[in-house]
């Protein structure tokens, strides 16, 4: 599996453009900016990248196919490789990153493609009742006709937090969610040769994905241990969180006691700096949030600030679906 | 002892109403086997007996009925559920019967039971004139019982039997509001006046709508561009499944290519017998009168044929 | 080539309009286990599950990867959701197949459905915002237009659909999964149904179906341990293009040809005709089987209906298209892609049964979604390559 692999994939550019408090400008238009914003830096041709994936999610805008409008602001011409996935865009960066791991064995074929991949995410959760709609993906025979939703799930989870004194009670309850906000992020992953040659154009490191995990758990909170978070710490664990000191950490944590519940299990200590980026308390562009982390974890390692850094995104009710990076300035073992 | 009020017709047909009623209602011992069941059932539970074969009797009787032979004094639990076996619709309920809603009599074999029950089988409030599509052998069904503070050891202390469920009903709403991007909002405002406006990009195509971004290549277009309402049909459909946006069927939906634009509008085309249309006909936006735009929505109505020696060959749809 | 990876078990669910015998994950859970049934497997020895479906939508579920993880036996395990729109379920087996390829994973499950009967397709295709005045009526009011340009691009007679719409449906009667059965189904019984979106009749259309279809991925290691004979993935590719801008031609479009040229390079299949002995295309409007045989390279421009004219689609012709009777007999619009994904491994593992192609070695699998924009394919074969 990937952490005991040399690194071969690294995030060389990454970009963000999100509004607080929601924007009339329409989903095409938000991921034009974040993918230019990518090419520039990265300094390649849209023709460059030989794999793309996205992520979004329907229920957002109340409308079928929203990656279908996305793909007009990429220039999908001529034809490009192209998934998506009904995911936060973390996921998108996953598919990219196996695509690009069995592209390097010598895929023949144009999806082979000079080993660059762009992963982007978006969505305009200010449109609807975000609480609303993500309790739309819960269990439809047991869960969703309750009429609980989401902030109430997350309550359930913070009592549990503060029951087996995971977190103090004043600090679960002192901030709200996260603030929805309308937006896109998107990310350029590189092989080598041109790993080194963007990251060397732009002046930065390559942060290199050392791991990159993900695991889901069963779906009720009713059937879990809602005092942990099983299936993040199991990601850590398969991505090597803990074979290096971690300076930084970008945690999906969308309530304060989920930040304390992650950092259990990423088993974050307190030399890791939490979320400098503001984290998704500070802006929630939902689709995008959990790619946003990758790209914010992957800058301060570009830039220098950290060596080593860890990165999370998570979906589903109480943090049931969870993934886990591990970003490198050098890796040991790798790259080639 | 029927009497005639004063005045009544001398002549008229003498008759009388009748009723047989014993004071009070008969008083019916059950015996072991019938007060057992019933006792059982103002308690909750649906048991049968055992006959000498080993069938179990539901309801239970003191004998079996096929043979005459004794029961054993085994009660074992049936049910809950059963599986209807014979049914018909009872789509005017007379004053004795448990509803006064359409519903069914079932025979229903229980599960554990080798004989079946006769009982009402209540198909739901929505239930019409006619059978509903579920009611049928074989349906799965489930006893509802009265109350218990209500049951008497009765057979009706089972109210009616009910299917089992089978699907649920999910009305779940999401409610968004939605804002028009300043392309879209450009494009309706403009025809509230009469114009049609499209975009120019960098390649020098127009779009129509008009967009921010050129797909091909993901430029920004470069600005507005005013297009004519007339344009050339590229291909079309003759609908013929109705549908709440157009007239009535068969109805014309084509492709438009306005005169300077380089992509389709997809409009209805009217003012034509459909048999009538062809690709690379000439067509005019008709719009709406001015009262009824609104920059909510488009305000052309249609394309029509632009030419004279076309027009007026059709109804329009 | 990278790292090899085959199929080693495919599983389907007995398709019909309406599976209210079963819930979502009982669906599911009935393709899935055939699958890991023919693998010789069970959900433990599964490393990850890539899930795919069309619009959430349809269902009212919305990201239903999250609530059937569990069913899918996937809890501890990467559960990857991918959404294409009508190729979904190629991209969600090639998703697959890239676990495998990257060397992380050993046995993968890919899994697709659509459970219509939940609501109606048409309202689940079609829910607009404010301010747009979509004018399609479903999927065929959309393609409709696009069939009327290939016939009179072509000079096709109109029989030829017909023909398609009743070949399909006889392959069905072959397989026991497909959702149509018309027995003594012609062309003459297809040109007397009505007019839906003309040129399209009742029967030249796919029915709405409820069913799942479940692929097992497996590494070179794992596909030689398999009972079953594995299904080797010889080439697979994905192609997208935008809906619509100046000069696209939506009739034969070019993420379908580029696509089609890709995997064709990495199976090294020179003339799709010869070199590919059945196919499993994606064809949910009976015109489209002569519109996909001249973009697929089958056949060049304006030559496809004679294919189909002549015979040579069929099960017995020398290029046996849609031998399991296709998405005009079976649509669960999420899980058909990958119907036919799984098809053509069938194919080449012999075990198609009454709809076998004698000595079939080499197959093709298509998907094609939204405004004929998404395409996905594979082809599978007996050898490893």
């Amino acid at each position: 599996m990937s952490a005991a692999a040399p690194a071969r994939v690294a995030v060389v550019a990454y970009a963000a453009e999100v509004h607080p408090g929601g924007t009339p400008a329409a989903e095409p238009a938000l991921v034009h900016c974040a993918v230019t914003a990518v090419l520039d830096q990265a300094g390649i041709d849209r023709a460059d990248v030989g794999f793309t994936c996205s992520g979004s999610f329907d229920y957002l805008a109340g409308a079928p196919f929203s990656f279908v409008g996305a793909l007009d602001s990429l220039g999908a011409w001529p034809p490009i490789s192209e998934s998506h996935v009904e995911m936060d865009a973390a996921w998108a960066l996953y598919e990219a990153w196996l695509h690009l791991l069995s592209a390097e064995q010598g895929d023949s074929g144009s999806t082979g493609s000079g080993g660059i991949a762009l992963a982007y995410g978006f969505g305009k959760p200010t449109q609807g009742s975000l609480p609303d709609i993500l309790a739309r993906t819960l269990d439809p025979y047991y869960l969703a006709p309750l009429g609980v939703d989401a902030d109430d799930l997350a309550a359930l989870q913070a009592r549990a937090a503060i029951d087996a004194g995971v977190c103090a009670e004043d600090a679960a309850g002192a901030v709200g969610g996260a603030p929805p906000a309308d937006g896109a992020a998107a990310v350029l992953l590189a092989t080598e040769p041109a790993a080194s040659r963007i990251a060397r154009a732009r002046g930065v490191r390559p942060a290199w994905i050392t791991g990159l995990e993900h695991r889901i758990d069963v779906h009720s909170p009713a059937a879990r241990d809602l005092s942990r978070c099983a299936s993040a710490a199991q990601a850590a664990a398969a991505a090597g969180v803990d074979k290096g000191p971690v300076h930084v950490a970008e945690l999906h944590a969308r309530h304060p006691h989920e930040e304390a519940l992650l950092r259990a299990a990423l088993g974050l200590g307190p030399n890791t700096e939490v979320n400098p980026s503001g984290g998704p308390m500070a802006a929630d562009p939902v689709m995008a949030t959990g790619l946003v982390r990758i790209g914010e974890a992957a800058r301060r390692v570009a830039d220098g600030t950290a060596d080593r850094a860890a990165a999370h995104a998570a979906q589903g009710p109480c943090l049931q679906h969870n993934l886990v990076a591990v970003l490198e300035a050098a890796p040991e073992g790798g790259p080639r | 002892m029927p009497t005639e009020p004063p005045g009544a017709d001398p002549l008229a047909p003498l008759v009388g109403a009748h009723t047989v009623a014993f004071p009070g209602g008969y008083t019916r011992s059950t015996g072991p086997v019938i007060g057992r069941f019933l006792t059982e059932l103002r308690d909750g539970r649906l048991v049968g007996v055992r006959a000498a074969s080993g069938r179990v009797l539901f309801p239970p009787t003191e004998y079996d009925p096929r043979d005459g032979s004794p029961v054993t004094d085994d009660f074992p639990e049936v049910g809950p559920a059963g599986t209807v076996q014979a049914w018909c619709w009872v789509p005017d309920p007379r004053p004795a019967h448990p509803f006064d809603r359409p519903f069914a009599w079932a025979t229903v074999l229980f599960d554990g039971a080798d004989t079946a029950l006769l009982h009402a089988l209540d198909m739901g409030p929505d239930a019409g004139a006619d059978p509903p599509r579920g009611l049928r052998a074989g349906l799965r069904v489930r006893p509802r019982l009265r109350p218990a503070g209500e049951r008497t050891g009765s057979i009706t202390d089972i109210a009616c039997l009910r299917p089992e469920v089978t699907a649920i009903r999910d009305t779940g709403r999401l409610d968004y509001t939605i804002r028009a991007d300043a392309a879209l909002t450009r494009y309706l405002e403009a025809q509230t006046e009469g114009r049609i406006i499209g975009s120019r990009a960098r390649s020098g195509a127009v779009y129509v709508p008009p967009r921010d971004l050129d797909p091909a290549d993901g430029t920004p277009v470069t600005g507005d561009v005013e297009l004519p309402p007339t344009g050339t049909l590229t291909t079309f459909s003759v609908n013929h499944v109705p549908d709440p946006r157009a007239p009535q069927v068969p109805f014309v939906t084509g492709y438009v290519r306005l005169d300077g634009a380089d992509v389709d509008l997809l409009a209805l085309v009217s003012g034509v017998d459909p048999e009538r249309v062809r690709p690379g006909m000439r067509l005019r936006a008709e719009w709406l009168p001015p009262e009824e735009r609104s920059r909510t929505r488009p305000s052309i109505r249609w394309f029509v044929p632009d030419e004279g020696a076309e027009a007026g060959t059709g109804e329009a749809p | 080539m990278s790292r090899a990876a085959a199929v080693i078990g495919v599983g389907q669910t007995h398709h019909r309009s309406r599976r209210t015998d079963v819930s979502i994950p009982g669906l599911v859970r009935e393709a899935a286990l055939r699958a890991l049934e023919d693998a010789g497997l069970g959900f433990a020895d599964i490393d990850a599950v890539v899930l795919g479906k069309a619009p959430d939508l349809f269902e009212g579920v919305a990201m239903p990867d999250l609530f059937l993880a569990d069913a899918l036996g996937a809890r501890g395990k990467p559960l990857l959701r991918v959404h294409t729109a009508g190729s979904v379920g190629g991209s969600t087996a090639i998703a697959a197949a890239q676990h495998v390829r990257s060397g992380a994973f050993g046995r993968v499950l890919a899994l697709a459905w659509e459970k219509q009967s939940e609501s109606n397709a048409t309202w689940a295709l079609t829910v607009g915002q404010p301010f747009s005045a979509s004018l399609v009526v479903g999927a065929g009011g959309y393609f409709a237009p696009f069939i009327r340009a290939y016939i009179e691009r072509s000079k096709a007679p109109e029989h030829v659909g017909w023909e398609v719409a009743a070949k399909d449906r006889r392959n069905a009667l072959l397989n026991p999964y497909a959702h149509l059965r018309m027995p003594g189904i012609t062309p003459e019984a297809v040109a007397a149904s009505s007019m839906l979106w003309e040129p399209l009749r009742y029967l030249e259309t796919c029915p709405s179906s409820d069913g799942a279809c479940a692929i097992v991925l497996a590494s070179e290691e794992a596909a030689r341990a398999a009972p079953g004979p594995p299904a080797w993935i010889r080439g697979a590719a994905v192609r997208s293009e935008p809906i619509a801008f100046a000069g696209r031609d939506a009739v034969d479009p070019r993420a379908g040809r580029d696509c089609a040229a890709d995997v064709y390079a990495q199976a090294g299949v020179d003339d799709p005709r010869r070199g590919i002995d059945a196919a499993e295309v994606y064809v949910p409007f009976s015109w489209y089987e002569p519109m996909w045989l001249e973009n697929l390279g089958f056949a060049g421009p304006g030559q496809g209906w004679r294919l189909t004219d002549g015979g040579a689609t069929a099960l017995d012709g020398d290029t046996p298209w849609n031998p399991s009777g296709g998405v005009l007999s079976t649509n669960p619009v999420g899980a058909s892609g990958m119907i036919r994904f799984a098809e053509a491994a069938q194919q080449v593992r012999g075990r198609a049964g009454g709809h076998q192609v004698e000595g079939a070695r080499t197959a093709l699998g298509h998907a094609y979604g939204a405004g004929s924009q998404f395409f996905a394919m594979w082809i599978v074969g007996s050898e490893r390559p």
